[in-house]
């Protein structure tokens, strides 16, 4: 068994393919055979990833899910940045360079709405459970936005430390949120074309969330949808720290 | 041969993260702005490039397709390695702060199509 374990360490990225292909398989299985395939097998593989993410962290303490285990290591390595945004890239090949540059103006309001939208919200929950300083609810704005607008807004506003942990969970329950409401509420709002992929990547921003989403509504949508939401992040770490703080300060100062 | 288009697609990805680098310390920021937006583009370029001379075949978009296929699995694992006992553990405000937004942008979301929709029609973007 040592012996297993020590192989499987080593060879940590090919035990993922492993890992994922099961949780494929099993997902696929509950689809077809329990839901009659009204849940897309994809939604319920990143649905189960969730769950095994949450367990990794109850079992670990740590801070990467199911990665913080020696022997899964290789999922973090897989599910990381670098894979994920090569792999979103890849999905270009199937986009029209056309329908993206007809609805790239939707694309930047969706953009604009989207990250103006979620600082405000996210503001008022903020004051809601009784902060009133304007460097805490701005990077608590900035968490809504995504989990890296608010820690580097944080530290740009000079929040403290607790508030800037609390910016990280709560983009991080957007980018969960997201993940799980997308396929649900598709069909209802309209979310079915390419146009409406851009603006709905510009809206939700949280590149994470908009393609795992996507993933389980209509894998067709995922470029179009990536395409606007990579801007979202780093737009949103030019205005949270400066022209959204001004305004805060302005109102609590 | 698969590995020009895993090539062609390593090329676009280190160009646009590159840009999105770039733009991001123009503006003075800490962050990428997208860089992965700005690959797509670039790939897409060079995909109508390639096909306008001649030069596309199978096995390029065979190398690039494996890619584009392997997204899901990779989103998959992503969110295992996501914090998740981190997101529902950080407290009710964090949760609210969170979903709140979500559900305001879904009753949003088809205003916005419709607005622009009707808008687009008459200056025919």
């Amino acid at each position: 068994m040592e012996i297993a374990f020590d192989l499987i360490e080593r060879n940590g990225l090919v035990f993922a393919f492993l890992v994922i292909g099961l949780i494929v398989l099993v997902s696929e299985i509950i689809s077809k055979k329990l839901l009659k395939a009204k849940i897309p097998g994809s939604a319920i593989a990143i649905f189960v990833g969730l769950i095994l993410g949450y367990w990794g962290g109850f079992v670990t303490d740590g801070e990467k899910g199911l990665a913080d285990i020696p022997l899964f290591k290789g999922i973090g390595f897989l599910g990381g940045a670098m894979f994920r945004d090569f792999a979103i890239v890849a999905t270009a090949l199937g986009a029209s360079l056309y329908l993206i540059k007809r609805s790239g103006i939707l694309g930047f309001i969706s953009l604009l709405t989207g990250i103006a939208l979620f600082f405000v919200f996210g503001v008022l929950v903020a004051l809601a459970w009784g902060f009133r300083d304007a460097a805490s609810l701005c990077t608590i704005g900035a968490g809504a936005c995504t989990y890296i607008v608010g820690p580097v807004t944080g530290a740009a506003v000079g929040a403290s430390s607790d508030v800037i942990a609390l910016s990280i969970g709560t983009g991080l329950v957007k980018t969960i949120a997201v993940t799980i409401f997308t396929p649900i509420a598709a069909k209802k709002i309209g979310l079915n074309s390419p146009e409406s992929a851009m603006a709905y990547g510009g809206l939700m921003g949280t590149s994470s969330g908009v393609a795992a989403g996507l993933a389980a509504t209509d894998p067709k949508l995922i470029p179009y949808g990536a395409v606007t939401a990579t801007f979202y992040t780093g737009l949103g770490c030019l205005l949270c720290p400066s022209i959204f703080y001004i305004f805060l300060k302005m109102i609590f100062e | 041969m698969n590995i020009y288009g895993i090539a062609i697609l390593a090329l676009s990805y280190l160009m646009g993260q590159w840009m999105g680098e770039f733009l991001g310390s123009l503006m003075g920021i800490n962050a990428n702005v997208g860089g992965v937006g700005f690959a797509m583009i670039l790939l897409m370029f060079l995909k109508e490039w390639l096909i306008k001379n001649g030069l596309m075949s199978l096995g390029i978009e065979a190398g690039i397709d494996f890619w584009n296929k392997l997204y899901i699995p990779v989103v998959i694992a992503m969110a295992a390695s996501l914090n998740v006992k981190s997101a529902i553990s950080s407290g009710t405000l964090a949760i609210a702060a969170g979903i709140l937004p979500v559900l305001v942008s879904f009753l949003l979301f088809p205003e916005i199509l419709k607005r622009f929709k009707a808008k687009g029609d008459g200056n025919s973007i």
